[in-house]
């Protein structure tokens, strides 16, 4: 299982770490689930701009959730997975990470960005299908020309 | 109703993104819902028969944990119900301290 995405869209979603470092990024990733992993049409921002917010969190409202969710689904895309940035800390997953993943068969991409500069991209699959047999596994980042090509 | 099913508990609905079931509250649908595909129970309640806290369901625009009558709200044919799994948190809920959760240390 790989995650397929656009140069395009990775160099977006790496972006949108740097702008808003030393704050947190988060976005949602749509495209399509198939066999060889999930693939990634479109990259859609989330989370409010506001800077009031610690360096060290995230999070996506449900109901922004369910907005991103209905956008894409008039396009055929469903929701594939998530990405956010780690500002001046490490691409690896946290624990707290791991505790609030609930979303079974999608990527979770994060980026570290150090001091300002965005470093390691990483992508992690949640697999398993409850809270007791889920476990995050480090996936190949394959990046396409284009949507839906596979080199 | 028609319910929408978010990609991770689709496993347990034969692929299926939407489910339209009958049933005049929110509490009626879910359980309709949980009869025609029963393995979503364990996925969606707890033993006691209570949402799981990082499960989202919103009738329309609105989360039912904070509709007046919650699971007991009235549903009519064209509502839509939205099951949605929190993402990084259930902390977003208005009146519960802070919006945003700790991520990363
Ligand atoms: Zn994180």
């Amino acid at each position: 299982m790989k995650l397929h995405i656009t140069q395009a869209d990775y160099d977006a979603l790496r972006a949108h770490g740097e702008e808003t470092y030393p704050h947190e990024c988060c976005g949602v990733l749509l495209g399509h689930a198939k066999d060889d992993g999930n693939h990634v049409s479109a990259i859609v921002r989330a989370g409010n701009t506001r800077t009031d917010s610690a360096h060290n969190r995230y999070n996506i409202s449900p109901m922004e959730l369910i907005k991103i969710q209905r956008e894409g689904r008039k396009q055929g895309l469903d929701i594939v997975g998530f990405y956010h940035s780690h500002p001046d800390h490490p691409a690896m997953w946290s624990s707290t990470d791991f505790a609030e993943a609930h979303w079974f068969g999608c990527c979770y991409v994060i980026t570290s960005v150090d001091k300002g500069k965005a470093n390691l991209t990483n992508a992690f699959h949640l697999s398993g299908t409850t809270e007791d047999d889920k476990a995050f596994q480090q996936e190949e980042i394959l990046i396409t020309k284009a949507v839906g090509e596979n080199a | 109703m028609k319910i929408n099913i978010p990609t991770p508990l689709r496993a347990f609905t034969d692929k299926q993104a939407t489910v339209e079931v009958n049933g005049a509250t929110v509490q009626a649908g879910l359980d309709a819902l949980v009869a025609a595909h029963p393995e979503l129970k364990n996925h969606l309640f707890t033993p006691d028969g209570k949402l799981r806290s990082f499960v989202n369901v919103y009738l329309n625009d609105d989360d039912v944990r904070y509709l007046p009558a919650a699971e007991a709200s009235a549903v009519s044919a064209d509502d839509e119900l939205t099951i949605i799994p929190s993402i990084a948190g259930g902390t977003g809920r208005p009146g519960v301290g802070a919006s945003r959760v700790l991520c990363c240390r």
